[in-house]
């Protein structure tokens, strides 16, 4: 054994690849699995009912899941406004001020940030916004998932200000422009690929998040558009009816899941795209 | 060629001087705003813990540490102990992460060393990122449809009462959630092994396997620990796809099969019913379950940035 | 003697204790282009950063400076660093054309970031203007209103000297411009640079003896962060008093 011979020691070599090249198919398979009952029951759920008509009552089949989609789209939209410009600024600081105290402190935060738990994002905020409000609220849950776009967007923004070469904020600087306008101008719209993405990426990751809604937009079988209301989201209504006995709710989850996962995989399918054919070349 | 005029006014229009003004002002206004931001950045994360510290207090003056040394929770009794879900949560995680080794260490081989560019290489990369990207409420669903008939004609098979749900039903889905992620992390490790170490054992005649345990894998080995860490991390804190299939019981689990519920699980199934003290108990498990994630991704962060530097 | 444009007076530039410019006097002169030479790592283009305070920029690594330096008698540092800028142009040593701007907005981009309106005529009036006297108008005329990111090299830095002019600077300051550009691409910068001493006064920085011989009429020679020479590119070039100076040019260093 000292000695192995050559021919022993290739049989070995391709034992391994093959054991490696084994296990890693097996993935393939969850996922088959996955996508592949997620469009065979949901494809059948889903018609122009499905998409534009209001839930059906119990155990009656039929109906549909306006309401969710419109809050989803509530939810997503709060949460861009709240997260985004915050994101961007703090990014820009923390570029600014790379060695700073209170930039590593920010870089600590954002990573402890994404860490958290989502239940917890919801419990806190049900303490800061549904209690004082005493109500459940379309507004409520924007903030739990704002919070947790925030570490996604400002890590993107902020791996792609590193990329803007600093000769280009020194040419603006030359011509006279003030840091703000620089910024605004020359900094930002070059990096704009790469900040879109950041944000496609956190609308993606957040629009199927269902932990931070169940005790702050709460859910609600009724269409609602007022943001200090509560209202339904597509995940929040998976889990409702996925949890609930009734075959007829199953296959309105079903359908829900394959709107789900259409929108979040085409939502990765355009940041692609955006990083492809917005980037800029310096 | 037209000259510009000698009279032109150097140095672009000479600005007048309450432009001037405006542009300083501008200019502390928006730094201000910059600092401000990042600032709020770092309150959110302080107020987390502060909220979850405070709403819990109550509890702790009243009981002490019996939360922490009792083994009951029976909220119509007020008795509140968190080491039922403590344990259903390491119990869960660490299952996961037993069942995602081998395929999230093959894959991070895989895309780390064999096969780093082609068709083949995108294809398994898409494959992780379609698994990644596939929300948690969507795998719990699954697991009720699909997962949970399968674990109880095995049940049944072993002679066990078929709940269907409990910690193996959701640490195997818990498995499929992580696995993208500890193999990204893991591929990215392993392709950041400088290629002259394997060029020189390569030199020496060892076949591509010995180089992958002899070289490549004690190399990166912290950098993969890491890796762990933070998957570990997410399993700890991920809520519905558990919620939905571990059963909901809030007893120390007496095995794999058991029902059970974690702490993220328990505060999603109890927190929107409960009251008073009930609550609080809540927010307290809620409050362990925030350090204990913080840790472990602590933890996590540090070894893989000094692996990073080091390496 | 012309008229002096900008005086430096006891100047001196530290990168934390590492001193970069040590006591430096000069009067740079109206109309005429100044080249500073010296080999690398001589301080000579940390010198030209202080000249319109760009140096600022860069908050974490940034040069602390002592001396004064004074554009048209009115000392800089106590200008609002704005004015100095838009007073003293600058082109960089790799061509910096904004990306994400069309060739049209970057010859303009001053007024635009400064937030100075102007009729739309009157902007294509200095467009062509600044075209024209970098010789780039008969090449872009015609896309103007696409991204300058298709110009070769020497055409983006061109376009970057027509943005510096845009300004109508009394200074501009060129760092190395032509390093990272083919010879027929420099000659024509060279060339041009040679037409724009009319109306604005130049300092160029470069390692390239030839070219300061070539272009320059008064030249400048650093040597680790000193001036050690300076006096007409003529003088220098035939004449040199110091010893460094002629080491330097005839090639015996550096």
């Amino acid at each position: 054994m000292k000695n192995p011979s050559v021919s022993k020691r290739m049989v070995k070599d391709h034992f391994f690849k093959g054991l490696v090249l084994f296990f890693a198919s097996l993935v393939v398979i969850p996922l088959f699995l996955l996508l592949g009952y997620i469009f065979k029951k949901g494809i059948g759920a889903i018609n122009w009912d499905f998409i534009f008509s209001m839930p059906a009552g119990v155990g009656e089949s039929g109906g549909g899941i306006v309401h969710s989609l419109t809050g989803t789209l509530i939810l997503i939209i709060i949460a861009v406004i709240l997260s985004v410009p915050v994101a961007v600024a703090t990014a820009l600081f923390i570029n600014d001020h790379p060695k700073n105290k209170i930039s590593r402190m920010i870089r600590f935060t954002v990573d402890m940030l994404q860490g958290i738990p989502s239940i917890i994002m919801g419990i806190v905020v049900y303490i800061w916004i549904v209690l004082p409000m005493k109500n459940f609220s379309a507004f409520a849950g924007g903030v739990a998932l704002g919070i947790m776009m925030l570490p996604i967007v400002i890590k993107s923004t902020e791996e792609t200000l590193k990329m803007v070469p600093e000769s280009l904020k020194e040419a603006s600087m030359a011509l006279g422009a003030p840091y703000y306008k620089t910024v605004l101008h020359v900094i930002l719209p070059a990096g704009l690929s790469g900040i879109l993405t950041g944000v496609l990426l956190g609308v993606s990751r957040i629009a199927g998040e269902t932990a931070p809604l169940l005790f702050t937009a709460f859910g609600n079988p009724f269409l609602n558009t007022n943001i200090f209301k509560p209202v339904d989201a597509l995940p929040l209504l998976i889990y409702n009816y996925s949890t609930s006995p009734y075959p007829e709710w199953h296959s309105l989850a079903w359908g829900a899941s394959f709107i789900l996962v259409a929108f979040v995989l085409i939502l990765n399918l355009i940041t692609r795209l955006v990083v492809k054919k917005w980037q800029i070349k310096y | 060629m037209t000259m510009m005029k000698a009279g032109d006014a150097r140095g672009a229009e000479a600005v007048s001087a309450s432009r001037l003004t405006s542009h300083k002002m501008k200019e502390k206004g928006f730094a201000s705003f910059l600092l401000f931001a990042g600032i709020s950045v770092l309150m959110v994360l302080g107020a987390f813990f502060v909220t979850l510290v405070l709403q819990s207090w109550p509890l702790f003056r009243e009981t002490g540490f019996s939360f922490f040394t009792t083994l009951r929770w029976a909220p119509m009794e007020e008795a509140f102990s968190v080491l039922p879900f403590l344990a259903g949560t390491l119990m869960t995680s660490l299952l996961s992460i037993l069942i995602a080794f081998p395929f999230s260490m093959a894959l991070s081989i895989l895309l780390g060393e064999y096969l780093k560019t082609g068709p083949f290489a995108a294809a398994f990369k898409s494959v992780t990122e379609l698994l990644a990207g596939i929300p948690s409420v969507i795998y719990g669903f699954w697991g009720i449809m699909i997962l949970m008939p399968l674990i109880q004609s095995l049940q049944m098979k072993l002679g066990l009462i078929p709940y269907g749900v409990g910690i193996l039903t959701a640490s195997l889905i818990l498995s499929v959630m992580i696995i993208p992620y500890a193999a990204s992390l893991g591929r990215d490790v392993i392709s950041m092994v400088p290629g002259e170490l394997k060029e020189a054992a390569y030199a020496m005649g060892a076949t591509r396997s010995e180089v992958v345990f002899h070289v490549i894998l004690p190399y990166a080995r912290s950098g993969i620990t890491a890796g762990f860490f933070l998957a570990l991390g997410r399993a700890v804190g991920e809520t519905m796809a558990v919620t939905m299939l571990i059963g909901n019981s809030n007893f120390i689990p007496r095995g794999i099969f058991s029902p059970a519920n974690t702490m993220a699980s328990v505060i999603a199934n109890e927190f929107g019913e409960a009251d008073g003290m009930h609550t609080t108990a809540l927010i307290a498990v809620g409050l362990v379950l925030m350090i204990l994630t913080g840790l472990i991704n602590y933890a996590g962060k540090s070894i893989m940035k000094r692996f990073q530097v080091g390496g | 003697m012309a008229d002096k444009v900008l005086s430096v007076r006891g100047l001196n530039a530290y990168y934390g204790n590492k001193k970069a410019v040590l006591d430096v006097n000069v009067d740079f002169y109206k109309n005429k282009i100044t080249a500073i030479m010296g080999p690398s790592g001589c301080g000579k283009t940390t010198f030209l950063r202080c000249l319109n305070r760009i140096h600022e920029v860069n908050i974490e690594a940034r040069a602390r400076i002592e001396g004064d330096i004074f554009l048209n008698g009115e000392n800089i540092a106590r200008m609002h660093p704005i004015l100095v800028r838009r007073r003293i142009g600058m082109v960089f040593q790799k061509p910096n054309p904004f990306p994400h701007m069309t060739i049209y907005d970057n010859v303009i981009a001053g007024y635009k970031l400064n937030g100075i309106k102007k009729k739309k005529h009157e902007f294509d009036t200095i467009v062509e203007q600044s075209l024209t006297r970098t010789a780039l108008w008969e090449e872009v005329k015609d896309s103007l209103y696409d991204r300058g990111t298709f110009l070769s090299g020497g055409q983006q830095q061109r376009l970057c000297i027509a943005r510096a002019l845009a300004m109508n600077p009394d200074v501009i300051l060129l760092d190395e411009p032509t390093s990272a550009l083919d010879p027929i691409a420099t000659a024509k910068i060279e060339e041009l640079l040679n037409e724009l001493k009319e109306n604005v006064t130049i300092i160029i920085v470069t390692h390239n003896m030839a070219q300061a011989g070539r272009i320059s009429d008064y030249t400048a020679f650093f040597y680790l962060g000193e001036l050690l020479e300076y006096g007409t590119t003529e003088k220098l070039f035939t004449n040199p008093e110091n010893e460094k100076t002629e080491n330097f040019l005839t090639g015996r260093f550096g």
